[in-house]
């Protein structure tokens, strides 16, 4: 049951260079400031920093402290600040600075901005007349690996400035991963891609390398797979029930780390474990749906068990080579185990306590357009009873796409309601969701005007008028009910649907519908481009691509493992269920998924990035 | 730098003196060479800094795999064969504003138009404008401001130096734009932005930025970021979305901490022109917290029983309407509907669903265990006189919030009764051990079997286990099992 490493399975890359070139470039950055300096991190960027280089950075610095912004003693004349490049925070640098130069303070400035500077922060420095009293650096820290197969920007703001905000900012910062992946683990024959962004990507990762010199190795991938996180809203909005993805949603994995708290580890203290291949347990459940585990984890209990009894009637002999090579391995999987035996107690407690069947029961029916009058009066409920406010709008928001918006009466009284019941502030979050097309109201004749406003547009050519247009046209409709029939990603109801024995991807929710995104990459890969989908892509709102790689040796390369493997590049995000059924995927079809993200996300992640409730 | 004089304008742009320039021993032109070179080194010496500093690997940092080469545009051409374009084919439709994404990505594989465009700029207006800027011909195609907005665009996405300066005429700042669109850089896009903000008035380039999308949504953001909530108004207005702009207004209320103030704010918005939905909501924010501070200010030193033993642990300001009618079933059910505080003034002024109301009631009674006033929320009279219980949401939802609330087995025993559907009366009834409807149910639906295992669940000579007993004995009832 468990997904066990298959037989001829492809070699992974060994994505551990990345960290050492990254930390390689900070260790040099700050070698190059001399003296002992007060070092100043991005909250943000502590963990990801954690990963890479924990001991090795504080050698250069008696004093590390989290950027907040609060007042702060310092202890030497050199301060240096490693942040994103953000502009808050270099305003708050900025201020700081004049702050000194006001009190007759001297002291020396120095950002080090990662992954990359931008001017409009620059700016702020010279606005601020700091400009040159700071001196500003890069750490082109663009990728940190996750897991053997995981790779994240650790960028989750890119979501929100590139789909809400129209931003570009991070554009060229994918097409430098991309690039840096290319020249440190050599060439693909094949990029594929849908969405306005991932081509953006493409041709910024394009023209990087065509300004560069082009280096001639053994590829290690075969294919490129660029995705839009707006292409696909539905299956992050979706409650994960595989166990990775549900330890994210519950606990909220950091960094490839979480968290445990009291209730988890049956002590009066919090353990912040590490969840990767390396956990042994783990590394067997994380892909397996909920209703597994328990089952699973007994028995691997009951095997500790057995091996812990062979003590028995052991001679001093056998008992000194068992406690030499066998009783380590077996505490630590003690531990492990009953780590995730309390993390599933407790999963199970708190998902009982917010009837989870229920709320299962009216996300399948939305995926399925099944009685959706009901579904709408449990969401009211949802609402009126002030239950979770995300997960209010996750329902909503699922409602919406999956019905191509909601019907005026419907969206009025339960915009409403989630105002009385949340607070009305959230008339800002109901905008952005609107502008993403997240959640919209059904203009009365809708099918009638998409003929129409095409001529309207021709009609009336005033500039006021297209631009509306134009800001709309970003909003598009989701077409989802289409889109799951023509790529069947819902399984007709009333099969039973073995989930101990997955049969497709729709395992990773329950088996009641297949990850709109990874069945895309299902099928491209299967079809080798887009043909025979141009329906699905019309619907998508075109902007796909396939574009096959220039080098010659590809025919050379097509016996090696490298060839069997995809790398998928999810731009806005993804989900853990999503890297579980590109897993399964992957053993399904002999090849192995590369998941590059731009972050990991879930429904609240997502949701959360487009509140607008607070200053 | 020393400026040239009137004569010096002549003599650099009249052709008769041109045989002379290159030998010319003039002072103030060796002097503007002598800084013309100094000005140049700077840059070229900042170019070669980046180019020695060198890495831990021993390499150059300019070269090192993720960085940024530093290279000539010429090796490009050698190399565009081995990294395949996008097909620009004709799956992209043209969208109504400025640029689409089809124009953008075709802008790219034809440079030859900016370029012919900005080299027959800088042969006239340039030179005309800003002779000071002029330098000997050997080094001129180095020197940054010489550059087309292509190579001027490339050199900012590489963080090289550049010059904007000599994109003064409206025509250049807009090729400039376009040019930094067309590479998708957002960070560039903002750059030239910032350009433009500071170098064009802000109603031309207000007038400029609606025919282009991209360009305008990346200024919309930088306003936001910079807090430049005036400006961005405005621009919004002279847009024509006065929703947005309405909202970006609203927003503001957030950054107000003074609740008073934050009133007063809010009133102000309710001129804005929202859409007829929103005015409404908005108008509901004011009036929302207008009650809160009334209400805020008298609980604040009330001494009513109720607050005594159950004291207050949060003011009741900026909370939202459903959490304020809660507060108001607590601590001031039963005032009468003329005061702000009273439930039923709150239930009117903000237009709430009976369903929400009886839900929330329900949760506050029940918190305070005052099972009469529940009771009370469900009795409906008939036109008989008969008191029947009546309710918008289902009973099964009633119960549950009762139990929540550890309402004891008689209260929940008396809603689960009510629950329609026998299915989820049993499974209630069931959940919350109310034996008595179990029994009855059992009974009703002639199920021997399940009464026998129901019966072994419970203590032995209770009175649930007694009134099974005695109905297994009852020899009048025809089991179906």
């Amino acid at each position: 049951m468990a997904h066990t490493e298959w037989k001829d399975a492809p070699g992974l890359p060994d994505f551990s260079l990345l960290k050492r070139l990254a930390r390689d470039q900070l260790i040099f950055l700050l070698e190059q400031l001399p003296g002992k300096k007060d070092l100043f991190i991005d909250a943000d960027l502590m963990s990801p920093l954690d990963r890479i280089a924990n001991v090795t950075i504080l050698k250069f610095c008696l004093y590390t402290s989290s950027l907040k912004y609060t007042y702060f003693l310092f202890f030497f004349c050199r301060l240096c600040f490693l942040i994103r490049p953000r502009i808050q925070t270099v305003k708050w640098i900025s201020d700081l600075v004049n702050a000194d130069k006001v009190a007759g303070r001297f002291r020396r400035y120095k950002i080090i901005f990662t992954p990359q500077k931008f001017y409009a922060c620059e700016t702020v420095l010279e606005e601020q007349g700091v400009y040159g009293d700071v001196t500003t650096d890069e750490w082109n820290f663009y990728i940190l690996p996750l897991d053997d197969d995981i790779l994240s920007l650790e960028l989750p703001e890119f979501f929100r400035d590139n789909f809400l905000e129209g931003d570009q900012r991070w554009v060229t910062t994918a097409g430098s991963a991309l690039r840096l992946l290319q020249s440190v683990y050599g060439s693909f024959s094949k990029v594929y891609g849908i969405g306005r962004c991932a081509k953006m990507v493409y041709e910024s990762w394009r023209e990087l390398m065509e300004d560069g010199e082009q280096r001639t190795r053994q590829p290690e991938f075969a294919k490129v797979f660029l995705v839009d996180r707006d292409v696909d809203f539905v299956t992050p909005l979706c409650s994960q029930v595989v166990y990775e993805g549900l330890v994210d949603d519950l606990f909220r994995i950091k960094c490839g780390s979480v968290e445990f708290g009291p209730d988890v580890t049956s002590s009066d203290k919090s353990i912040k474990v590490m969840l990767n291949s390396q956990d042994k347990v783990f590394s067997e459940i994380r892909n397996e749906h909920f209703s597994n585990v328990f089952g699973f984890l007994s028995q691997k209990a009951k095997n500790l068990q057995t091996a812990y009894d062979k003590r028995r009637g052991m001679d001093i002999q056998q008992m000194k080579a068992f406690v030499a090579d066998e009783l380590k391995g077996l505490k630590q999987e003690h531990r492990l185990l009953s780590l995730h035996i309390g993390a599933s107690e407790s999963m199970m407690k708190k998902k009982t306590k917010q009837d989870f069947q229920e709320l299962l029961k009216t996300e399948h029916s939305l995926l399925e357009g099944f009685e959706i009058r009901e579904c709408i009066t449990y969401i009211e409920e949802h609402i009126n009873r002030q239950v979770s406010m995300i997960d209010s709008l996750r329902l909503l928001c699922l409602l919406s796409i999956t019905e191509n918006g909601l019907l005026s009466k419907d969206y009025r009284s339960l915009k409403a309601q989630y105002l009385q019941s949340y607070g009305i502030e959230h008339l800002l979050t109901f905008a952005n969701l609107r502008q993403l097309g997240l959640l919209e109201e059904q203009q009365a004749g809708e099918t009638l005007t998409v003929m129409e406003s095409k001529v309207g547009k021709l009609v009336n050519d005033k500039t006021v008028g297209k631009l509306t247009d134009a800001f709309s046209s970003l909003a598009k409709k989701s077409n989802f009910r289409a889109l799951s029939k023509r790529l069947a990603l819902v399984p007709k109801s009333g099969e039973e649907y073995d989930l101990r024995v997955p049969r497709d991807m729709a395992y990773v929710f329950s088996g009641a519908y297949i990850p709109l995104s990874c069945k895309l990459i299902e099928q491209v890969l299967e079809r080798d481009g887009w043909t025979g989908m141009e329906e699905v892509t019309r619907m998508l709102n075109g902007q796909e691509f396939a574009v096959t790689g220039g080098s010659s040796s590809s025919e050379a390369r097509s016996k090696t493992d490298a060839q069997r493997i995809v790398l998928v590049m999810f731009l806005g995000g993804c989900t853990f269920s999503e890297i579980s059924a590109l897993r399964f995927l992957g053993k399904e079809r002999g090849c192995r998924f590369i998941v590059v993200t731009t972050a990991i996300t879930n429904s609240s992640r997502l949701l959360e990035a487009l509140l607008d409730n607070s200053a | 730098m020393t400026r040239a004089k009137p004569e010096d304008d002549e003599y650099w742009n009249s052709s008769k003196f041109k045989a002379f320039t290159f030998d010319d021993e003039d002072d103030e032109f060796s002097q503007l060479k002598e800084s013309k070179r100094a000005v140049n080194s700077i840059l070229v010496d900042e170019d070669e800094d980046d180019v020695e500093r060198v890495s831990w690997s021993g390499e150059p940092v300019g070269s090192i795999s993720w960085s940024v080469k530093e290279t000539a545009s010429s090796i490009r051409s050698g190399s565009e064969q081995s990294f395949p374009k996008i097909d620009t084919t004709p799956s992209l439709s043209k969208q109504g504003s400025g640029y689409s994404l089809s124009s953008l990505f075709k802008a790219k594989s034809k440079p030859g138009a900016f370029q012919s465009f900005s080299e027959s700029f800088s042969d006239t207006s340039f030179r005309t404008y800003a002779p000071e800027l002029r330098k000997p011909k050997s080094d001129g195609k180095d020197f940054v401001s010489d550059l087309s907005p292509e190579e001027t665009v490339r050199r900012m996405q590489k963080g090289r130096p550049f010059s904007l300066e000599k994109f003064r005429s409206l025509q250049d700042k807009l090729l400039l734009l376009d040019e930094a669109v067309a590479v998708y850089d957002g960070n560039v896009i903002t750059a030239v932005l910032i350009f433009l903000k500071k170098s064009l008035s802000k109603e031309i380039l207000f007038r400029e930025l609606m025919a282009r999308d991209v360009a305008l949504r990346h200024y919309v953001h930088y306003l936001k970021e910079m807090g430049e909530q005036k400006l961005l108004v405005e621009l919004l207005k002279a847009l024509g979305r006065t929703e947005d702009m309405a909202l970006m207004h609203y927003k503001e209320h957030l950054n107000i901490k003074d609740e008073g103030r934050r009133r007063d704010f809010l009133k102000s918005c309710l001129s804005l022109p929202f859409s007829q939905d929103d005015a409404t909501h908005v108008q509901d924010h004011y009036t929302l917290l207008e009650r809160q501070i009334i209400i805020e200010a008298s609980d604040k030193k009330a001494d009513a029983e109720i607050f005594k033993k159950f004291p207050r642990k949060a003011s009741i300001l900026n909370m939202p309407i459903i959490t304020t009618l809660y507060y108001s079933c607590f601590y001031h059910y039963g005032e009468s509907e003329g005061t702000f505080s009273s439930p039923s003034n709150i239930r009117k002024t903000f237009r709430i669903s009976e369903k929400q109301y009886i839900l929330t009631a329900l949760g506050a009674r029940a918190k305070l265990k005052s099972w009469f006033d529940v009771d009370s929320l469900f009795n409906t009279k008939n036109w008989l006189g008969y008191t029947k219980k009546k309710s918008p949401i289902g009973f099964h939802r009633v119960v549950d919030i009762l139990h929540k609330n550890s309402a004891p087995v008689q209260v929940l025993q008396e809603y689960v009764n009510l629950i329609d559907d026998p299915d989820l009366k049993l499974s209630g009834a069931l959940k919350y051990k109310c034996h008595d409807v179990v029994i009855n149910t059992y009974r009703d639906l002639k199920d021997r079997q399940q009464l026998i295992v129901y019966r072994e669940k419970l203590e032995r000579d209770s009175p649930e286990y007694r009134k099974i007993q005695e109905l297994l004995n009852n020899v009048q009832i025809r089991w179906k099992n």
